[in-house]
């Protein structure tokens, strides 16, 4: 648990970098705070491992104000991940990563152990691990970083603008992955970004703050996106916001059309939503080709199991050539097929997003 | 060049005394340039004293410091102990700058990640912000090695001097041979030194000369390799 109390801060000079906040951020959730340009995100985030002090107000981390605990101790506890890797470039991969246990007293090689568990974990190969920082990608740095940070198992994680400096292919691929890495090990995430749909996309709560340090919302993705709390929150998050919502409702109770069978080639005729396609189908390899007249084939890349949101069953809908989507039943078998007319009922406008 | 080739031995005597005079002082003056400069680097008003004493120290002239040491120190006029004193503070002033230089020189966003990770203002200095500024410190070195093996030879005059006596006893014997066999020996003297400085440096950083062509495939697809095997391989590298 980490607790914002009243906390204000001015730098000398006179900018106000944050005005009053208040933030409760829950264990094992992954909270972002987003916002403008020195809105004072970083600010906030900083003062969580104390590298910025409050002008006034209290941070909390576990019910222990953190200006009682040693700097140095309260951040071995605490992972970080800077914008640009912040790695040493004087060390190898695999001594960045594990630098936090070293710190902690590890000897040498017990600490390089677990920074090659760790390397393995944020999806990078291990022959990388003798290199130094400049002869890795900028997605590759990150992935570094995020390895380093999480190579100690601090129960409490800092990232800041983590994926801002790679290419939107490599963010989006990072962001799957600390995603994935969030469902896997449950820590507590504090990231800042200025980056709503990354915000949206990541979080479990969003702080929405405005210029001079003011948090407007904070809330799920789901209320962020229907019940914007003003203006400035409607603003940020007005592009697409009728097809986002959709990512959070989801899909239960719906009709689907059950497959025919198979014909003599052991192929399935799918003239009733779209006439001279087929469907050949492979239960065991679980893949699945849409055939046209002509004999060209298209893989099923995406399809649908119930619970799935209603966003991503209308991609795998439009993206299908037939305008249908493969149902997976319980056994994650195809076993029936959706279309548009099946989604049309859940397609209506959220009342409070429609405006 | 006939001089030098008939005395082997006194070359060789005069090579020595003027190694130890020259590489004493080279060291001592980085101890103590980067015991200020790692301890006092991020306090302004102690810098700027102690830039300034460095720059008062320099101004010094070297004769004088030979003559007037031995009533401070209490030591003999013609002790060694003067010039390698007189030596250590000209190296210890040259150097001082550099380290102040070469620690600013490291990046701010390293040192602040490193604060945040948990590293302690003490152990951050030493393992982080020392290596990173050891490329400009070498280069630093270098001059102040080859400064003081040219300083080492005015010691001559009050008969400390290395390779420098053979200026003075060729001067006054008119033996230009004799001359020219010290500035041989001491250009000599002063190139493998600095040669030597440089190749430590780069030894030394590692990371500053590495291949940038190596571009991955094996980037990003999940490993394949075994961790812990890996990792055991590792155990006694480096
Ligand atoms: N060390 C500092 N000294 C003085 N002012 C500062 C300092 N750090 C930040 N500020 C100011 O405080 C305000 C908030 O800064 P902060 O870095 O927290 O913003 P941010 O929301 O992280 O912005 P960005 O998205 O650009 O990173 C800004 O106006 C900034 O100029
Ligand atoms: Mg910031």
């Amino acid at each position: 648990m980490i607790t914002f109390e009243s906390v204000s801060k001015t730098y000398p000079g006179g900018t106000q970098a944050l005005e009053n906040l208040d933030l409760d951020i829950a264990t094992g959730s992954f909270t972002v705070l987003v916002g403008p340009s020195g809105c004072g995100k970083t600010t906030s985030m900083r003062m969580i491992n104390r590298m910025a002090t409050p002008t006034s107000g209290r941070v909390l981390v576990n019910g222990q104000d953190v200006a009682e605990i040693r700097p140095v101790s309260l951040r071995l506890g605490i992972g970080y991940v800077l914008q640009n890797g912040g790695l040493f470039p004087h060390r190898t991969v695999i001594d960045n990563i594990a630098t936090v246990q070293r710190l902690l007293g590890l000897d040498k090689k017990a600490a390089r152990a677990k920074a090659y568990e760790a390397l393995e974990r944020v999806g990078l190969n291990a022959s990388l691990a003798k290199r130094f920082p400049a002869q890795l990608s900028g997605g590759q740095q990150q992935r570094v970083g995020v390895a380093r940070a999480l190579a100690a198992d601090p129960p409490i994680l800092l990232m800041d603008e983590p994926f801002s400096a790679v290419d939107p292919i490599v963010r989006e691929e990072l962001q799957q992955e600390v995603r994935r890495l969030q469902a896997e090990i449950k820590k507590t995430i504090v990231l800042v970004t200025h980056d709503i749909d990354e915000a949206l996309l990541l979080g479990d709560k969003i702080a929405v703050m405005a210029p001079g340090g003011t948090l407007q919302q904070y809330a799920t993705p789901h209320e962020i996106l229907t019940r914007p709390a003003n203006g400035f929150v409607g603003s940020m998050v007005s592009k697409d916001r009728g097809f986002r919502a959709l990512s959070f409702s989801t899909l239960d109770e719906f009709s689907s059309t059950a497959l025919p069978p198979r014909g003599a080639d052991g192929r399935i005729s799918m003239a009733a939503v779209a006439p001279g396609w087929m469907l050949d189908l492979d239960p065991e390899a679980r893949t699945a080709l849409w055939i046209n007249e002509a004999g060209t084939t298209f893989p099923a890349a995406t399809m649908v199991r119930r619970g799935d949101s209603v966003r991503s069953a209308l991609d795998a809908v439009l993206a299908s050539p037939v305008s249908a989507a493969l149902l997976l039943d319980a056994n994650d078998v195809p076993g029936a097929y959706i279309t548009l007319e099946d989604l049309a009922p859940h397609l209506r406008p959220s009342p409070v997003a429609g405006a | 060049m006939n001089w030098l080739l008939a005395n082997p031995d006194r070359v060789r005597e005069l090579t020595v005394e003027h190694l130890y005079l020259s590489i004493i002082p080279v060291v001592a003056g980085l101890i103590i340039a980067l015991a200020l400069g790692l301890v006092f680097g991020n306090r302004r008003r102690a810098r700027n004293i102690i830039t300034t004493a460095a720059s008062a120290v320099f101004t010094i002239p070297s004769l004088a410091l030979f003559v007037v040491l031995p009533s401070i120190l209490g030591t003999q006029i013609l002790d060694p102990v003067n010039v390698l004193v007189a030596l250590s503070m000209y190296s210890a002033a040259l150097l001082v700058r550099t380290v102040f230089d070469a620690l600013d020189a490291v990046p701010a966003q390293v040192l602040s990640a490193a604060e945040a990770i948990g590293y302690s203002p003490a152990r951050r200095r030493l393992l982080v912000d020392l290596p990173l500024a050891i490329a400009p410190l070498a280069a630093g070195l270098r001059v102040a090695a080859v400064t003081n093996v040219s300083l080492v030879s005015v010691g001559a005059v009050i008969g400390i001097g290395g390779l420098g006596q053979l200026f003075t006893s060729g001067y006054q014997r008119d033996y230009p041979d004799q001359i020219l066999a010290g500035i041989i020996m001491i250009l000599l003297l002063a190139f493998v030194l600095d040669r030597l400085i440089a190749v430590a440096g780069r030894v030394m950083t590692p990371w500053l000369h590495v291949s940038l062509k190596i571009v991955a495939p094996a980037g990003t697809e999940p490993a394949t390799g075994n961790p812990a095997s890996a990792a055991s391989q590792s155990g006694g590298g480096k």
